[in-house]
């Protein structure tokens, strides 16, 4: 009985979906892709494909690593606005109003070509172990995406952290937990889970922010696309390869992030 | 009698040799410029069920709230079980508590359950229950788990162990948050108007909870506004009025026979 319900369910919920209009979209999409690949050149792929997948990795993990640690400094960051007296709350404001304020673009390349071009003018610095890192251009590249994933998140766990309910932070209190304690169990889950579904669509921006580390001269999948086009002087065919890996790209991590969102059942209020 | 300003010194009146839980002596709390507490002396031996009573803004929840140091008390003596919670005042001249293990420690033998219940939202029942003994108290964690279900079966909500609080009823989160009280085994049980925030028809479940607590025994505070409920179960009755204690004594003497006009006033417009 029940497993006719659920079958009935699912026939009339595919037939739902599959609307007149649905089937024609699907239709032209399919043309779309049948269309590129008989009338474009895709010739120049196995030339490329590895250059292409070492650039897919450099992306993805420049996008896990800048998301990370930014989210561990948005932290601290949200807390000390949402919490902090004036000594720690205004500096994290004023971090957070400054990386909100100017172009991503603009951080990179004063990290870049300003403390870049300081580092070397130091002897000590040349001589250190950082000098191997210092050299090259991918640290700059994190550092300016972390700061500015952190800005970003700051402002979004401030608001989260604000929003724990008082009484829950309280009752805590009243149980004889130490701040830490209640910061670690109650305060910080809680503010997470808040600020979750603002960490999905945050991290697909810091995914389409990625490619502008491919001005400081990182190889990520947006620089292997652009000598694609360099060398072959094609125009749109690395392009829709290239926006079709970051739609991809965009639809895992939402997919990923919806999956972690079902798994707190929580009504939090 | 009236102990109008006067800190009566509550260990005056021995009540069968038991020990003194809960001892407050002169306390006064100023917000500001408000002066909420003017002088309020409380004493609650094991096994004595003390009930709050009073008009809204005479103080009363304050009182229970400083009693764990929630609110820090302008100034006064808080014993707890004996110890005395050491204050000091701050940069500010707040006055603070002065040791914070001491503190940590004093709250964690109180059991508070709130008018609101602040169940932590983002833990099943069980979670919530085993929260403090786990993490505070340091029980093991089976043994939590084993001592929370039967817990939860006492408020009758076994089947609910791995609910969510946000899909409860009021007085169903009201008896969850008693449950999590009592988990820490607490000296005393403190109770801030548990019923206040409930829907007419869910008061009496948990007012039933609280009053099978007070017939086994368990010492506890209780500020509320339900007469009935504070005649049936408590053993001494304090009315306060205005930040200070203007009448007290046992239930029969507070509701039969009070004295002050204010309280007779009191009692008139609430029964």
């Amino acid at each position: 009985m029940a497993s006719e319900t659920a079958i009935i369910n699912v026939v009339a919920r595919t037939s739902l979906w599959l609307q007149p209009h649905r089937i024609v979209l699907i239709l032209i999409a399919l043309g779309l892709v049948a269309g590129a690949v008989f009338f474009m050149r895709w010739d120049w792929l196995p030339q490329y494909y590895e250059m292409g997948l070492l650039g897919i990795w450099r992306s993805l993990w420049i996008l896990a690593v800048t998301c990370a640690l930014g989210f561990l400094f948005a932290v601290p960051l949200g807390l000390a606005q949402a919490t902090g007296s004036f000594w720690f709350a205004a500096p994290a404001k004023v971090f957070c109003t400054v990386i909100r304020g100017t172009p991503l673009l603009i951080q990179l390349w004063l990290l870049y070509y300003g403390l870049g071009s300081l580092f070397p003018q130091y002897p000590w610095i040349r001589e250190s172990w950082m000098w191997p890192y210092l050299r090259q251009a991918w640290p700059y590249g994190v550092l300016a995406l972390t700061l500015s994933f952190a800005g970003y998140e700051g402002e979004v766990m401030r608001g989260a952290f604000a929003g724990v309910p008082k009484g829950q932070l309280e009752a805590a209190r009243a149980f004889g937990m130490s701040r830490w304690k209640i910061f670690r169990r109650i305060w910080l889950p809680q503010a997470f889970y808040r600020a979750l579904p603002t960490l999905t669509g945050e991290t697909v921006l810091q995914l389409k922010s990625t490619p502008l580390v491919a001005t400081i001269s990182v190889i990520d999948i947006f620089a292997v696309s652009s000598k694609v086009r360099q060398d072959t002087y094609l125009t749109y065919e690395p392009l829709l390869l290239l926006a079709l890996i970051y739609m991809t790209i965009t639809g895992v991590l939402v997919f990923a992030f919806s999956r972690i969102e079902a798994r707190i059942p929580v009504k939090i209020g | 009698m009236s102990a109008v300003g006067v800190a009566v010194a509550p260990s005056s009146e021995a009540q069968d040799g038991a020990a003194e839980a809960i001892h407050v002596e002169n306390l006064h709390k100023k917000f500001g410029e408000l002066h909420v507490l003017k002088g309020v002396s409380l004493s609650a031996r094991d096994g004595e069920v003390i009930a709050i009573i009073g008009g809204s803004g005479s103080g009363k929840s304050t009182l229970l709230r400083c009693i764990n140091c929630l609110e820090n008390p302008t100034s006064g003596i808080i014993r707890v079980n004996g110890e005395e919670i050491k204050l000091r005042a701050d940069s500010h001249g707040h006055t603070v508590p002065a040791d914070r293990r001491q503190i940590e420690r004093i709250r964690s033998k109180l059991g508070m359950v709130f008018q609101n219940f602040n169940l932590w939202s983002h833990m099943t029942l069980i979670e919530n229950v085993i929260e403090v003994p786990v993490h505070v108290l340091g029980v093991k964690r089976d043994e939590a788990i084993a001592q929370a279900e039967k817990l939860l079966a006492r408020v009758g909500l076994a089947e609910k162990r791995d609910v969510y609080p946000a899909y409860l009823s009021g007085g169903q989160q009201q008896r969850a948050a008693i449950a999590r009280a009592l988990a820490i085994n607490p000296r005393v049980m403190l109770f801030d108007e548990p019923t206040s925030a409930l829907d007419p028809e869910l008061v009496g479940e948990v007012l039933k909870v609280i009053g099978d607590l007070a017939r086994e025994g368990r010492t506890m505070v209780l500020v509320t506004h339900e007469m009935k409920f504070a005649r049936e179960v408590a053993t001494h009755v304090v009315y306060l009025y205005n930040g200070l204690v203007e009448e007290e004594g046992p239930p029969e003497q507070i509701f039969g026979a009070p004295k002050s006009e204010r309280l007779k006033q009191f009692i008139r417009n609430i029964g």
